[in-house]
């Protein structure tokens, strides 16, 4: 009888709580998880969308790699990561350090470096391709010429500077992001550490050195990760700069998933565009194992 | 003595240097877009530049509505912004507090279901998404867009993370007064966790507000586009309408202002916890 009725109370607590799970689990359950394993499939399979399926193995995978514009694209997709990584963790960690000051307008300044982040990019690359237009009125183009006295760059119009172009602004478009997590990891460093050091005879240099950069490793190797993942993920950022009017991107600005994109929805073939997306999902989560193993050690420390 | 004031001096010379270079970067971007914004197409790359336009041309504010739908975008984009994030907000606080504070069979393996999917990101599934809404009838419509953006895995994990924070003693001592789960969820939980619902809501608002690849794959009639993919167009169409084109820029980007001034330090705060959760 007694048990009857806990079984009872149990199964009512299980229904309220699926009462509270099932709006959201019914949505993310058909729309994202449904979604991710029909991506397994398709990449093993070739489809154009309305005609049936057919199984092929692992030839999409080896199509790819035979493939002049997806090998230029993770070739590009790489490249872009090596530059805007260590790039915008330095200009990140310089800013942070920079603001986390005792000045005036502190504020102001946190505020105007973090405010492109959340600015629209379609309008701010608009302005940047303003800015760095090939022609020899832009702004870019007047300062190297009149300041630095050098020729004028074609920028994102010629495929030798276009990624250049590109990796510029995503510093400055991201870079207040990450200044914003090392702003919190600084805060995190006790003061005692920094007494110490003073009454050792450090410079600030030194107490830079010898102090914050070694307590900021756990922040720094969390920033490497964040922004290692989301440069694999670049793709509206090419097409804002590089697009032609049409949105095509050239061999040059090529990068994965514009590659996805195109071999999807430009060309349906959609067998090949899902292996390619298993290739940027094979990448993203090395780096997400990378980051579950970093962590396991930074919490023995 | 002296020497270490001059120091002091020369390290104050530094920073302050240091912040208007960075002043500068940060900031002409957007002088330029509304200096150019307010002048004819030809004044705008003339050198000298004139940063403070001596005849502001109001008209390009003007012009840009009838030139472009820029209404009925600006319409499309506030209605989509405002029902997923009131919809990220309910299901996600919803599921949340089942997650945090309920008992459950199968209630790890559930929340493991959506950790794991964070790590998934979405241009991996985007094509079969599209695909399998396109078979449901849903290309081309704004519930698409709806039901692409509600449901996220991030807007669970950051309130769990918040619960996980109020003490269970507030909701066993609300169950002993005989209040209902839903009741604890309405009236104890919800109020206490503003910080945390204000985090979601302007990462939901921004999100939504400024996405450019989920519209510009689903949204192909003219008619149902939203402000970054109809001015996308309007730039690729009209690409040396440099006056209007930085119009619609500027009144693109007013709504995130007004948005991120009022909640930055909720926009910090949801940053951080992601931090210091990694």
């Amino acid at each position: 009888m007694n048990t009857q009725s806990a079984r009872k109370r149990r199964m009512r607590q299980n229904l309220t709580a699926y009462s509270f799970i099932a709006p959201n689990f019914l949505g993310f359950a058909i729309f994202t998880l449904g979604p991710i394993i029909l991506a397994f499939i398709m990449a093993f399979m070739e489809w154009d969308g309305s005609n049936p399926m057919k199984f092929v193995g692992l030839s999409n995978f080896t199509n790819l790699f035979h493939n002049e514009r997806f090998m230029a694209a993770l070739v590009n997709t790489v490249n872009y990561s090596l530059f805007t990584v260590p790039l915008t963790l330095v200009a990140a960690l310089g800013l942070a350090v920079l603001l986390n000051q005792q000045i005036k307008g502190r504020t102001f300044f946190r505020t105007v470096t973090f405010f492109p982040y959340v600015a629209s990019l379609v309008a701010v690359a608009a302005v940047w391709n303003m800015l760095f237009t090939p022609a020899k009125g832009g702004l870019m183009n007047q300062l190297l010429m009149n300041v630095f006295h050098a020729a004028p760059l074609k920028w994102a119009a010629s495929p030798d500077t276009v990624m250049m172009t590109i990796v510029l602004f995503s510093i400055w478009k991201n870079m207040g992001y990450y200044m914003v997590i090392y702003l919190a990891g600084l805060q995190g460093i006790s003061g005692d550490l920094y007494e110490a050091a003073a009454l050792d005879g450090a410079n600030s240099i030194q107490k830079f050195w010898y102090v914050t950069l070694p307590q900021l490793k756990p922040t720094t190797f969390f920033v490497i990760i964040m922004l290692t993942i989301s440069c694999f993920k670049i793709y509206d950022i090419v097409y804002m700069l590089a697009g032609g009017s049409n949105g095509v991107v050239n061999k040059s600005a090529m990068v994965l998933v514009y590659y996805i994109y195109e071999e999807a929805f430009r060309n349906w073939k959609l067998g090949s565009a899902s292996a390619a997306a298993l290739v940027l999902f094979a990448i993203v989560l090395v780096v997400t194992l990378i980051q579950f193993r970093g962590e396991k050690n930074y919490a023995n420390d | 003595m002296s020497s270490k004031s001059t120091n002091r001096m020369i390290h104050n010379i530094i920073i302050y240097f240091l912040l208007i270079l960075l002043a500068i970067i940060m900031l002409v971007p957007f002088v330029w877009m509304i200096s150019s914004s307010l002048k004819m197409n030809k004044d705008i790359f003339v050198i000298p530049y004139e940063w403070i336009t001596k005849e502001p041309k109001w008209r390009n504010y003007i012009d840009i509505w009838t030139k472009i739908p820029l209404g009925r975008y600006a319409m499309n984009t506030v209605k989509l912004t405002v029902v997923v994030t009131f919809l990220q907000i309910l299901t996600s606080s919803f599921a949340a507090y089942a997650f945090a504070k309920l008992q459950f069979r199968g209630r790890n393996a559930l929340f493991l279901a959506y950790i794991a999917t964070i790590a998934v990101p979405w241009q991996v599934y985007m094509v079969p998404q599209f695909l399998f809404m396109r078979k449901l009838g849903l290309a081309d419509t704004h519930l698409a867009i709806i039901i692409l953006q509600a449901f996220s895995a991030f807007g669970v994990f950051l309130m769990r993370q918040f619960y996980e924070g109020i003490p269970d003693s507030l909701c066993e001592a609300a169950r002993i007064d005989g209040m209902s789960e839903y009741g604890i969820y309405a009236h104890i939980m919800l109020p206490l966790s503003k910080p945390a619902l204000s985090t979601l809501f302007i990462f939901t608002f921004v999100n939504t507000w400024n996405d450019f690849l989920g519209p510009l794959i689903y949204l192909t009639t003219d008619t149902k586009k939203t402000l970054q993919i109809g001015i996308k167009m309007f730039i690729s169409q009209y690409s040396a309408e440099y006056g209007l084109i930085m119009a619609a820029s500027v009144i693109s980007l007013i709504p995130v202002l007004i948005v991120f001034m009022s909640l930055q330090k909720y926009f910090v705060a949801g940053i951080t916890t992601g931090a210091v959760k990694g």
